[in-house]
């Protein structure tokens, strides 16, 4: 193999079905990003990718994965099984949103109040995270990230590819609208 | 260190520097070296013979949280155990940095101090920066033959995540050098 060279790495597992996406399916670009509920940047970059899927309309296709670093966070993994539960009953989005708003907060106590508020089930919840049932699902997440080159939360793919640059709304504008222009 | 271990230190730094500019390739045997990874702890290459080792130079302790090379490699502790593999860490830094940086961070694996000659050994690997007296960011994966089986320099701004080393290791395990 050769050494001293760049070499891209690619998401090893692309956006399908078991995916939490917002935008439309055809549309030319799809941005992912590999996150943790209780990563300050992840923080930072959560309105940042909602300003992006503003801009870009249905030109983009977003989809979110779990990455908690559990050993730095200690919230990460349960908070991603919350979304993950919210997710089972059709309000992954609503959690996501809730968790990335109040990531100071995300001891078990609260992820119960966040699901109270968006109008979960609550015994079925309850049920899921005591049972750890969404653990398997988020290390799955984890280990596609590690394959993919993950390398830090937040971390992104343009149509499959990392992207190793800065990701404020205007680099992540351009490089989608970049990677839409590139043939497949 | 003993000084016949710093004496071999920088013989093979002397070695490194006629080679100037490129990592260790595939194939070729990774020079040994025995180093400090806590002020009264020397941890050397020949400790992991019969194994294979992820030796992962990065150029400084105390890179923005999240992004961290270190703190990536120890999430994923488990994976690369599962291929019977040792992670090194290695940087200029010296061994009381690097305790503060690994109980900061609950690093569950070594750090070495490449600090005495400083990066004597990063330069036996081609893996250091003089211009900006760091080490690189390199990564290379070794054999339990003491063999490099994969190398890789990436950008220095770019961690380079793991997915190259644990294709490597994967690579190690189904496909056994031939003697």
């Amino acid at each position: 193999m050769a050494h001293g060279q760049s070499r891209l790495s690619r998401l090893v597992l692309p956006v399908g079905g078991r995916d939490h996406v917002l935008g439309p399916a055809d549309a030319p670009t799809t941005l992912v990003e590999y996150g943790d509920y209780e990563c300050p940047y992840c923080g930072l970059a959560h309105p940042i990718v909602k300003e992006v899927l503003h801009r870009m309309g249905p030109r983009v296709r977003f989809a979110f994965r779990n990455f908690p670093l559990a050993e730095m966070h200690p919230h990460a993994l349960r908070a991603a099984e919350a979304a993950e539960a919210a997710g089972a009953q059709g309000k992954f989005w609503q959690m996501h949103d809730t968790l990335y708003e109040h990531q100071r907060a995300l001891d078990e106590p609260d992820l119960l109040r966040y699901a109270e508020r968006i109008g979960l089930d609550h015994t079925r919840f309850l049920t899921e995270l005591s049972e750890h049932a969404w653990e398997a699902r988020v290390r799955e997440d984890f280990m596609t990230g590690v394959r993919s080159g993950v390398n830090g939360t937040p971390t992104f793919f343009v149509n499959g590819i990392r992207h190793d640059g800065p990701w404020d709304a205007e680099a992540l504008v351009a490089a989608l609208l970049a990677s839409s222009r590139r043939p497949a | 260190m003993t000084s016949q271990e710093r004496a071999a230190n920088s013989d093979q730094r002397q070695a490194a520097e006629v080679r100037s500019g490129s990592i260790i390739p595939p194939g070729a045997p990774a020079p040994p070296f025995t180093l400090h990874s806590t002020p009264d702890q020397t941890v050397s290459l020949s400790d992991f013979r019969g194994q294979p080792v992820v030796l992962a130079f990065y150029p400084a302790d105390w890179s923005p949280v999240c992004g961290d090379q270190m703190a990536l490699y120890n999430e994923i502790l488990p994976e690369f155990r599962r291929y019977g593999a040792t992670v090194l860490g290695i940087s200029v830094d010296g061994a009381w940095c690097h305790a503060a940086f690994a109980s900061a961070r609950k690093l569950h694996f070594p750090l070495l101090a490449d600090f005495e000659p400083k990066g004597g050994v990063a330069r036996t690997y081609g893996a250091y920066r003089a211009r900006d007296g760091v080490a690189e960011r390199a990564l290379f994966v070794i054999d339990g033959d003491g063999i490099v089986r994969w190398s890789y320099l990436s950008p220095i701004g770019v961690n380079p995540g793991a997915d190259g080393i644990l294709e490597a290791l994967e690579a190690l395990t189904s496909t056994p050098r031939s003697a």
